[in-house]
C-alpha cells in the first residue's frame, strides 16, 4: 500500500493499473449491481470461478465483479474481454460454454449475446445495443469496466486526475468559477445552480464548512443514485474532494438510504482505500488540504430527502424540514454553512474539472446543460439507467432507447419524478427532457425516476397510489400537508371505489392547490402534483369512475367483475388450484366458472390462466 | 424473543460516544442485533446521550426502520414502489398477507415472519420484488407466493433461534 504525495506519484500509479484483458488473459467481468445480483450475479460469479479450476485455467482467465452496468432487465449482465463481448441473461449453467469461449479461442456463445428485438440479429458489443446507442454515458459509464471495491481500477480510467489538476493548477475560486461556467444545476430534483450555490458557501465567512451529499434517493422508481454508488463511489468521493477543496470544508458527510445496504458498503470500502492512497484525510497528494467523509445511514424517512430534514437527520434528531430562509449555506449542519448536493451532482464535479467547463456546456440545452440519468422503469420493454444529453425527448426516450410497450399495448402516460412529478399523457410525447418543459407540462424532473404506464394502468388508481405513499411520508409538521394529503387520499380512495361524485373533482383541484401553497417543504409543495396533472390530462377516466362508476382501465377493485368466457376455457383447474377464496366452480375438463359472490378479485386466476380465458369487465 | 441483558449491551453501547448524532447509529445498531427496540435499552440511550426519553422515543417511532416490538425470523419487505405498483406489487402482498394470516402488515403469531412495505428498494427492473431478509425476489406474481414462503419456512424450521440480523 502506498500513500501519494503528489500528483505526479497518482500519475505514476496510473500507468501500472492494468484493465480488464490488459495483463494479456482473458477476463470475464460479471455486473454485481443490486439489480444483477438478485438475478443470480453471486452465482454466475461462483460457476465461473469452480469451472475455471475444474480447468486449471484459474491462473490463465480472469474473474472480476464491476459495477452496474444499468440494463437490469437482461441481467445478469456480463462483458468478456479484451474482445468486449457483450453477454445477457447469463446463469450459473452458462459457466462452461463461456469458459470454453476464452480458452481456446472459439466463436462467442451466440446464444447469449443480445437479440435484437425488431431484427432477431445478434449484437456482438454492449454499445451496438439499441438501449445504449442513444445514451452518452459521461458518469455512468466507467460502471462497467470497474471494480468498485478496487481503486486501482478507478484509477486506471482515469480517476483522480480531476482532483489533482485542481490541487495543482487552479486555486479555489477558480474550481467554483468553472462548476457557474459549466451551467450545471443540482441533479436531486430542484435543478438549482450548482455554481450558485457554491458561490453563497464561499461567501460566507463563518467556519467550518461542511458538505454534505445527500443519497437518501426516495423516489420510488429511481435507482440511479444507489447505482453509482455501487458501482462507481469514488467518483461521487472525488467530487465532493475537490467541493472540499473550492470550498475549504474540511468534514463531509454522505447521507445514504437505509435500503441500500451494497452501495454503503462500496462506498465504505472506497472511502478507506481513499485515504489509504492519500486522497483523502490529511494533506491530500501533498497540498496541504484536508477532508475527510463520513457515511450517515438513513433510517427510512422520505422526507428526509429534503435537504433540512436530512440536516435534522444526520442531527440525530427527526426528519421535520424547517423553513428557509436560512439556507444550508447560510445555516445549515449543526447551525453552519453547509452544502449539499447531490449524488449525480457531485459525480459530475470532477467532469467538468477534467473536461472544462466549455465542454460540458456544449452538452444539452440552452438552460439545462450537461447529461441526465435516468431510470426508466414499469411498462417499458428496456428497464434500466439511461444517461442522456438534457433536451432529448420523451419519444426517443420511450421507443428508442426503451424499446417501447411490452406486449404491443398502448403508451397511457409517463410519470416524471416520484411522487412530486406528475404524469405526462401520451399526446405530448415530443416535449424535450429539459427542466423547464416539464414543469411546464405539469411535471418536474424530480430526480429522474420515469415510469411509463400503458393502457393497462388506471390513473385514478397512480393518483390514489402516489396520495397513499405521501400520507405515510409527511412528517406530520405542517398542517396543510399532514391533513391535506389524508384529505385527497380519502376522496380518491372513495372515487376509485365507485362512491366519488363529480363534485369531487372540484374539491381534489382546490384542496390540492391549497396544499402546494402553505406547505412548509418541497414535499408538501409538489404532493398534489400527481392529483393535478391526472385531473388536467385525464379527466374523463375520473368522470368514468364518478357518473358510471367503472374503471376503464380495469384496475380499481371494487368496480370490476371477473368471469370465465366458456368456449376458450379448456377446464385445466389451474385456476381453482391458485384461487384465494374458493370461487371458482367446475368439474375438471369442462368449462369453469366463477362465482361472483365469493370472488375477491385478487386476479390469481387471470395469471395462471394459459388460454386468456378469464375476462375482466 | 427475549433480549439478553449482558456484556452485548455494554460492547455496543460502547462502540459510541455520547454525541447526540450517534443518537439514530446506535438505535439501528440496536435494532440489528435484537431486532427491535426494548424499552429499557431505550432508557440506558436516553441516559448516555442526555437525551431527554420523549425525544429518544420520538426519534425512535419516526424512522421506519425502528420497531418497537420484536420482528420475525424473517423480515419480508414487499417493495411498493411506483414500477412494483405498476407491474402488480399491491396483489403480491394481498397474497402475502394472507397465505400468512395478517390483516394487514406485521409479525406472524409464530414470530416467523414479519412483513413490511417498503418504497422502493432500487431494483425496478426487476418488478415487482421483495426482499427476505437480505435476498432480493425478483418478477413475483402471486402464485410465486406460497413456494416462497415454503422455502423460508423450511429454513426457519431448520435453523437454530437465533434473532434475525436486519440491516
Amino acid at each position: 500500500m502506498l500513500t501519494l504525495r503528489s500528483p505526479q506519484e497518482l500519475e505514476a500509479l496510473r500507468t501500472t493499473c492494468r484493465g480488464p484483458g490488459g495483463s494479456g488473459r482473458p477476463c470475464l467481468s460479471v455486473c454485481a449491481g443490486s439489480g444483477c445480483t438478485a438475478s443470480g450475479a453471486q452465482e454466475v460469479l461462483q460457476s465461473l470461478r469452480r469451472e475455471l479450476e475444474r480447468q486449471g485455467l484459474q491462473d490463465a482467465v480472469e474473474v472480476k465483479s464491476t459495477g452496474c452496468h444499468g440494463f437490469c432487465e437482461k441481467g445478469p449482465v456480463m462483458v468478456v474481454w479484451p474482445e468486449k463481448v457483450f453477454y445477457n441473461g447469463v446463469g450459473p449453467r452458462d459457466a462452461a460454454a463461456l469458459v470454453a469461449s476464452v480458452s481456446n479461442g472459439r466463436k462467442p456463445v451466440e446464444r447469449l449475446l443480445y437479440k435484437d428485438p425488431v431484427s432477431g440479429a445478434r449484437v456482438l458489443h454492449e454499445d451496438e445495443v439499441p438501449f445504449y446507442r442513444r445514451q452518452q454515458r459521461i458518469l455512468f459509464g466507467n460502471n462497467g469496466q470497474i471494480d468498485p471495491k478496487d481503486i486501482r481500477d478507478y484509477v486506471r480510467v482515469g480517476g483522480y486526475a480531476a482532483l489533482a489538476k485542481a490541487l495543482a493548477t487552479l486555486s479555489a475560486p477558480e474550481v467554483v468559477d468553472m462548476v457557474s461556467r459549466s451551467g450545471l444545476r443540482g441533479r436531486g430534483g430542484a435543478g438549482f445552480p450548482t455554481g450558485v450555490k457554491w458561490q453563497a458557501l464561499r461567501g460566507n465567512p463563518v467556519r467550518p464548512h461542511y458538505l454534505i451529499c445527500n443519497a437518501d434517493e426516495g423516489d420510488p422508481g429511481a435507482f440511479m443514485d444507489r447505482s453509482l454508488l455501487e458501482g462507481n463511489p469514488h467518483s461521487v468521493i472525488e467530487g465532493m474532494i475537490i467541493g472540499a477543496y473550492a470550498l475549504d470544508a474540511s468534514e463531509g458527510f454522505i447521507y445514504v438510504r437505509a435500503e441500500y445496504p451494497l452501495a454503503v458498503e462500496n462506498l465504505r470500502a472506497a472511502l478507506t482505500q481513499a485515504e489509504q492512497y492519500g486522497l483523502m484525510g490529511d494533506d491530500i497528494l501533498g497540498s496541504g488540504h484536508s477532508f475527510r467523509i463520513h457515511v450517515v445511514q438513513g433510517a427510512g424517512a422520505f422526507v428526509c430527502g429534503e435537504e433540512t430534514a436530512l440536516i435534522a437527520s444526520i442531527e440525530g434528531r427527526v426528519g421535520e424540514p424547517h423553513a428557509r430562509p436560512p439556507y444550508p449555506v447560510q445555516k445549515g449542519l449543526w447551525g453552519k454553512p453547509t452544502v449539499i448536493n447531490n449524488v449525480k451532482t457531485w459525480a459530475s464535479i470532477p467532469v467538468v474539472v477534467n473536461r472544462g467547463a466549455e465542454w460540458y456546456a456544449s452538452i444539452g440545452t440552452e438552460r439545462s446543460k450537461g447529461t441526465m440519468v435516468f431510470s426508466l422503469v414499469g411498462k417499458i420493454i428496456n428497464t434500466g439507467l439511461v444517461e442522456v444529453p438534457m433536451g432529448i425527448t420523451l419519444r426517443e426516450m420511450i421507443y428508442e432507447i426503451g424499446g417501447g410497450i411490452p406486449k404491443g399495448k398502448a403508451l397511457k402516460a409517463i410519470q416524471i419524478g416520484g411522487p412530486s412529478g406528475g404524469c405526462i399523457p401520451a399526446s405530448l410525447i415530443d416535449l424535450p427532457i429539459d427542466y423547464e418543459a416539464l414543469t411546464g407540462a405539469g411535471s418536474m424532473m424530480g430526480s429522474g425516476g420515469i415510469v411509463v404506464m400503458d393502457e393497462d394502468t388506471c390513473m385514478v388508481d397512480v393518483a390514489r397510489y402516489f396520495m397513499e405513499f405521501l400520507e405515510e411520508e409527511s412528517c406530520g409538521k405542517c398542517f396543510p400537508c399532514r391533513e391535506g394529503t389524508q384529505r385527497l387520499r380519502g376522496i380518491l380512495t372513495r372515487i376509485s371505489q365507485g362512491k366519488g361524485s363529480e363534485s369531487d373533482l372540484a374539491l381534489l383541484e382546490d384542496a390540492g392547490w391549497m396544499i402546494k401553497e402553505s406547505s412548509l417543504c418541497g414535499l408538501g409543495q409538489t404532493a398534489a402534483n400527481p392529483v393535478l396533472s391526472t385531473l388536467r390530462y385525464f379527466r374523463d377516466e375520473y368522470l368514468a369512475h364518478v357518473r358510471e362508476k367503472r374503471c376503464p382501465a380495469k384496475v380499481c377493485r371494487e368496480l370490476i367483475r371477473y368471469a370465465i368466457e366458456p368456449t376458450l376455457c379448456d377446464g385445466c383447474h389451474a385456476c381453482v388450484r391458485v384461487c384465494a377464496s374458493e370461487a371458482i366452480l367446475g368439474e375438471k375438463d369442462q368449462p369453469h366458472r366463477i362465482d361472483s359472490a365469493k370472488c375477491i378479485r385478487c386476479g390469481a386466476c387471470l395469471e395462471v390462466c394459459q388460454p386468456d380465458a378469464v375476462l375482466v369487465s | 424473543m427475549t433480549y439478553v441483558e449482558s456484556a452485548t449491551v455494554e460492547e455496543t453501547l460502547g462502540e459510541f460516544d455520547d454525541r447526540r448524532a450517534n443518537l439514530i447509529p446506535i438505535l439501528q445498531e440496536i435494532q440489528a442485533v435484537y431486532s427491535y427496540l426494548p424499552e429499557d435499552l431505550l432508557r440506558r440511550v436516553s441516559r448516555k446521550l442526555r437525551v431527554p426519553l420523549p425525544q429518544v422515543y420520538q426519534v425512535a417511532t419516526f424512522y421506519r426502520c425502528f420497531s418497537l416490538t420484536p420482528c420475525g425470523r424473517h423480515v419480508i419487505q414487499v417493495c411498493l414502489g411506483t414500477a412494483c405498483h405498476v407491474r402488480g406489487a399491491p396483489r403480491v402482498l394481498d397474497r402475502v398477507l394472507r397465505d400468512l394470516k395478517l390483516p394487514v402488515t406485521g409479525t406472524t403469531h409464530d414470530l416467523q415472519f414479519t412483513v413490511e412495505t417498503v418504497r422502493c428498494i432500487g431494483c425496478c427492473g426487476l418488478a415487482p420484488v421483495a426482499r427476505v431478509d437480505k435476498n432480493v425476489h425478483a418478477h413475483l406474481t402471486q402464485t410465486k407466493v406460497p413456494g416462497l414462503l415454503k422455502k423460508y419456512r423450511r429454513q426457519a424450521d431448520a435453523s437454530a433461534a437465533e434473532p434475525t440480523r436486519r440491516g
